[in-house]
Parts: structure tokens; sequence; C-alpha cells
């Protein structure tokens, strides 16, 4: 399946554009998504951490990535 | 409603927030107001621009404030956010917090701008004279 990632702060930089598309298996886990995202933008590994919203939720490593999902990657945030 | 939680690309208003959360019931209103620094470690910092994941940051505003209702005899909470891009002195964030009791209103605005700054998928990039930089990306 294929899905689409929004990314925000320095993942923007990192991806070059706020949105990328990535290919993955309909059983696919957060992460597998990470490990392919950190294969093909290999400067996510150097953040200090980073996860993954998925629905606007905090996920898992463990959870279950959908078809119709929204899924974000949230680099450190730095708000207030 | 208890809580006003908006994120906006306008000046905030501090006014605006007390005068939300003010009410009969309660005996203080605490404040918080971040603002814009001129420096960080003693690098001058000509401006800020802030990007929010704007869906995502009212719903995790929004859980912050129903835990402190939780945790504190609190009555009324308001956070403003701003995005955009803000100049030295301009205000990125507003909390405001009545209780009947003073403690609770410390308390809960502390636990709130603290928490924020933790979950809030909200970022920060700071510019300098010779380049920039998203705050606590990289280790």
């Amino acid at each position: 399946m294929r899905v689409n990632i929004l990314a925000f702060g320095i993942a923007k930089d990192i991806f070059g554009g706020s949105t990328i598309d990535v290919e993955l298996t309909n059983d696919a886990t957060i992460s597998n998504l990470k490990y392919l995202l950190e294969h093909r933008y290999p400067k996510l590994q150097k953040l200090a951490t980073y996860m993954i919203a998925v629905n606007n939720e905090y996920a898992l490593d463990g959870d279950t990535v959908h078809e119709r999902d929204e899924i974000a990657i949230i680099p450190p945030v730095s708000g207030g | 409603m208890n809580t006003d939680i908006q994120i906006s690309a306008v000046t905030l208003d501090v006014q605006q927030c007390i005068d939300w959360v003010m009410s009969p019931e309660c005996g203080g209103i605490d404040v918080f107001i971040g603002t814009v620094r001129n420096a960080t470690q003693g690098k001058p910092v000509l401006r800020l621009e802030f990007e929010a994941y704007e869906k995502m940051a009212l719903s995790e505003f929004n859980k912050i404030a129903q835990l402190a209702f939780e945790k504190w005899p609190v009555q009324k909470i308001a956070i403003h956010h701003r995005v955009g891009v803000l100049q030295v002195g301009e205000i990125p964030v507003v909390i405001a917090v009545a209780a009947a009791h003073r403690d609770a209103a410390f308390e809960a605005c502390r636990y709130i701008i603290d928490t924020l700054k933790q979950t809030v998928p909200i970022w920060k990039k700071e510019i300098f004279e010779d380049g920039e930089v998203w705050v606590a990306a990289h280790p």
C-alpha cells in the first residue's frame, strides 16, 4: 500500500518537502516505517529523537499502519 | 466550556486570555507569557519562526488541559499559541489559569507550560545572523 507522510520542522528540510509517499506492505508497523524512512533519509538518525503520529496521536513502534491513516513524522518539539 | 485553546497566526492578546478565564468563583488567575528572547547562549537571535501540526497540536493542548483539571481544582484554562514569524519581544504563548485558590492556579499553569514543551507538535526555528537552527532537533 502507498501511504502519505506529513513532515514538519526539520523533517520537512530532510524530506525536501512537506509530504512524501512511501510504499509499505499491508501489515506494516511503525517500526517498519521508521526503518524504511531512515534508510531513505539517513539524516533522521542524527535527530535527538523523532516520533510517528497516526491520526493525530503518537504511535508506538508495534502499531500497525493502515492505508487511509493520516501519518506524520514528529521531530523533537520546541513550542512555547 | 472551561477551556479556550487557540493556535493563531496573529498577535496574541494577553488581556483577552485573562478576561476569558476570569470568573466570580475564582480568587486568582495565574498567567504565563512566553516572549521571544534576543539571544541563545550568547548568540544574537534575529527572530523565531513557529510551525504547528495544527490539528494534533490542538488535540494535545486539550489533553494537557484536561489532565490539569484532573490534578488541580482549577476552573478555567486559556492556552493561546502563535505560529509564523515572531520578532524579539513578541509573544509565542499565553497560558491563563483561574482557580478558587492560588496554589492550584500556579501549579496547573506551570504544569501546562512544562508539558506543552514536551508533547505538543509545534516547532521553532531560531534565525541568527549567520544561519538558522530548528530548536532541540539535534542532541
